[in-house]
Parts: C-alpha cells; sequence; structure tokens
C-alpha cells in the first residue's frame, strides 16, 4: 500500500519558534487530521511539505519524491487549500481559471466548470464578492482541477458556517472514495475529525504529541473527575493536564492507568477537543512546578 | 439498510453500525445474499473515516454475519450459516445470563425470574 506522505524528524527554527523532530506518515486511501493549538507548528509543517520554506533538517516524501528536489514534479500532482484567499479579488473564476490552467499538465478544465456548478458558485461575477465558504470551494475547485493525488488543507473550515462546513467534509468523502489518494487536513474544528479522519497527528508546541489511528486516540485516553482525595498514591503524577477547583478535580489519563482507577472517581470518553485542552494545561502545569522549584 | 449515527452516544461509532447491521441481518431487514456497499461507499455515505468502516465489516465477517468474496464486495451471510447459528446461540446465552444475574441481584426467586421469562415469550 505504502505511504502517500512521510515526513521523517523534520526540524525547523525560526527566532521565536520551533519545530523539533517531527515525524509522520499518511498511508495512500486515507484521510489524516491535523490538529494543535494555534503556533504548533501546523502550517510551517504544512509549508515545509509545499517546499515553500526551508527545512533545517529532517526529509519529507511525497509520493516517495523528496520535498526539495522533486519540488516541482510533486506539485504538480498535489492540491492544496489555504484557509485564506490567495486570488485575486477583481477577477471572475472564468479569468482565474485561464491564469492558473498553463501552470498544470493534467489540468481538466471540463472537471473545473462542473466542479463549479456543483458548488452552486457563478464564473461570471468577481471572486471578492464571494462569501468566505463560495472562497473555500472555488479554492477546492481549483485543487482538485488537476486530479491530484493528494489534497493538503490548511484550516479550510475555519469561519465557515455549518452548512459550508458539511459540503467540504462531503467533497472530502467523495474524494477519497479513490484508495490511492490521501488528505492531509489541518482544522481547529475537531468534530470534523473526529468523524472523517482515519488518522490523527497532535502537534503541540513544534513536537508531535500523538500520531496515529484515530481510534487509538480515542480509545487510549479518558477524562477523569471525582475528588482529589480519591486519587490512589502515585496516580496523579501520571495525569495530564490536572486541574483543581473547588468540588473536585479534572484530567486527562492514560487508558493503560485507568485499570487502578477507584470506582468513586468518575472516567468519560475524551474528545479531541479536550484532549488538546488537558495538552495545554498541563504544559502551564508544568511551568507552574518549575516556578515552585526554583 | 438504515443506518443511524448518534454523535452524544458512548459507543463508538464502529460499535453502533456494528450493532444495528447486525440487528437488521437477524430480523431479516437485510436478507442474504444482498450486497452490501463497499467499504469506501459506507464511510462515504456516512461521513465517517474508511478505518472505522473497514472495522465494521471485519468483525462482522469474524463473526459471520457477512461474506466476503474478493474483487466483488461484501453480502450478508445465508441464514442457514452454521457460525451465524452460533453467535446467535452465544448471544441469546450471554442475554439469559445478564437477565438472571440482574433479576437475582433485584431479590427475585428463580420461580419469579422463569415467570417473567416465560410472559416475555408469550408477548
Amino acid at each position: 500500500m505504502g505511504n502517500i506522505l512521510e515526513i521523517k524528524e523534520l526540524c525547523k527554527a525560526y527566532d521565536d519558534f520551533v519545530l523539533k523532530n517531527v515525524s509522520f506518515a499518511l498511508p495512500k486511501g486515507y484521510i489524516m487530521g491535523f490538529v494543535g493549538q494555534n503556533g504548533s507548528g501546523k502550517t510551517t509543517t504544512i509549508r515545509s511539505i509545499m517546499n515553500m520554506t526551508k527545512i533545517d533538517s529532517g526529509s519529507i516524501s511525497v509520493f516517495g519524491l523528496d520535498s526539495v528536489r522533486d519540488s516541482i514534479a510533486i506539485k504538480q500532482r498535489l492540491g492544496v487549500v489555504f484557509d485564506s484567499m490567495y486570488l485575486a479579488e477583481h477577477l471572475t473564476a472564468k479569468q482565474i481559471e485561464r491564469q492558473i490552467r498553463p501552470f498544470y499538465k493534467n489540468w481538466d478544465s471540463k472537471d473545473f466548470f462542473d466542479s463549479l456548478k456543483r458548488f452552486s458558485l457563478p464564473d461570471n461575477r468577481v471572486v471578492g464578492d464571494f462569501s468566505k465558504g463560495m472562497k473555500m470551494k472555488l479554492m477546492v475547485a481549483i485543487a482538485l482541477a488537476h486530479k491530484p493525488e493528494l489534497l493538503i488543507l490548511d484550516e479550510p473550515t475555519s469561519g465557515l458556517d455549518p452548512v459550508a462546513r458539511d459540503e467540504l467534509l462531503d467533497i472530502l468523502s467523495e474524494y477519497i472514495q479513490d484508495e490511492n489518494r490521501g488528505i492531509l487536513f489541518s482544522t481547529h474544528i475537531t468534530a470534523d475529525v473526529e468523524r472523517i479522519a482515519d488518522y490523527v497527528t497532535i502537534l503541540h508546541n513544534g513536537r508531535v504529541w500523538f500520531t496515529g489511528d484515530k481510534d487509538e486516540l480515542a480509545e487510549g485516553y479518558a477524562v477523569v473527575k471525582g475528588a482529589e482525595s480519591a486519587i490512589p498514591e502515585g496516580l496523579k503524577e501520571k495525569m495530564i493536564g490536572f486541574h483543581n477547583y473547588r468540588n473536585g478535580f479534572e484530567a486527562l489519563i492514560r487508558a493503560e492507568d485507568m485499570v487502578c482507577l477507584p470506582d468513586k472517581l468518575e472516567c468519560e470518553k475524551a474528545s479531541i477537543d479536550e484532549i488538546l485542552v488537558y495538552i495545554a494545561k498541563e504544559d502551564k502545569n508544568a511551568v507552574h512546578f518549575e516556578d515552585n522549584t526554583l | 439498510m438504515v443506518i443511524v449515527i448518534k454523535n452524544r452516544s458512548e459507543l463508538p461509532i464502529y460499535e453502533q453500525i456494528k450493532q444495528q447491521m447486525k440487528a437488521q441481518i437477524l430480523d431479516g431487514t437485510l436478507r442474504e445474499d444482498e450486497q452490501l456497499p463497499s467499504i469506501r461507499q459506507l464511510a462515504r455515505d456516512l461521513k465517517i473515516s474508511v478505518i472505522t468502516t473497514t472495522r465494521v465489516y471485519n468483525d462482522l465477517l469474524d463473526e459471520g454475519f457477512i461474506t466476503s468474496m474478493s474483487g466483488k464486495g461484501y453480502y450478508v451471510a445465508p441464514r442457514n450459516n452454521e457460525l451465524l447459528r452460533e453467535r446467535m446461540l452465544f448471544e441469546m446465552e450471554d442475554g439469559l445470563q445478564k437477565a438472571v444475574e440482574n433479576g437475582r441481584n433485584a431479590g427475585l426467586t428463580d420461580d419469579e425470574i422463569a415467570a417473567a421469562l416465560r410472559k416475555f415469550m408469550e408477548g
């Protein structure tokens, strides 16, 4: 089957931000959700895959090709959608199509205009007048028109209403019917990931916190709540993002640590959103801990 | 085939689908030898992940509810299938055992539990 995208030990340092040893792989035929707080490094990773930013070390392979050396060949086979529109606002979709078409060997004009029709987008109105949802769909139509094997979307759903988000999920589900394709999409709206993604990668402070099968993530963690006094000895240290309030505590716990939980503590499934929140809380706890030891 | 996924259910999505497909196979809504949607088609229809639907079909295959013909897809297993029958017996015994435990926990005598069962069977 093979991996359509494989990132190994990717490092990239900016003055105020470091991407450190980021490694993950997306097998052909599947959808990966790429999540993490703002500033966790999702966009930098995507820009690295696109060779839009120079990586310090590590390697990225797309379709088995090298992201730096074979950048042009890769882009012919890759479609990308960014969160903000990069198109000239004073042009119509028809004019934009004429502009972009020559860059792609596999560009299919008929397919592009079919997409416009399907997404209910007019081809004779300047795209600056489009709503946010329409702009996103236009970028998807462009990304799909050269029949890419890998589709990368950077926060395509941010700022979209539920209807437009649902339409996008429809488009992605249809796209992946062809099992030789793959999708990597970063998003804050984790409900989207929870549904259609097969794999999830969580980035935190420039590092991979989790990467793997989505079900493994869902089954690997739980939210535990109750009275702090009911926690067995040694377990508190293993909890993630421990948070005490007046009437009890809340924390994230790994499934393997759940066996030693007493009945008095409540355990619930953890959503990806909750996992992200507890990871962030754990950071604050760690800072707090360091302050105390100083 | 009707599948309803509840997002707020405590059951994982694959378990919800599995239970509903099993119920429809057992009550005959899904008829034997009926072709099922492909793994990717089902994922698309329900807007869920391919890994989830793969897991559902693999489990149903293991439990004898469906069969696969390579290159052709998945079908509802024939009802006289030994495996399926065994599975149904197992589920029945499992259910009965739970019923007896619950009854005893509630302080019923074995006679009372048996009477309750008979009442159920008479409808």
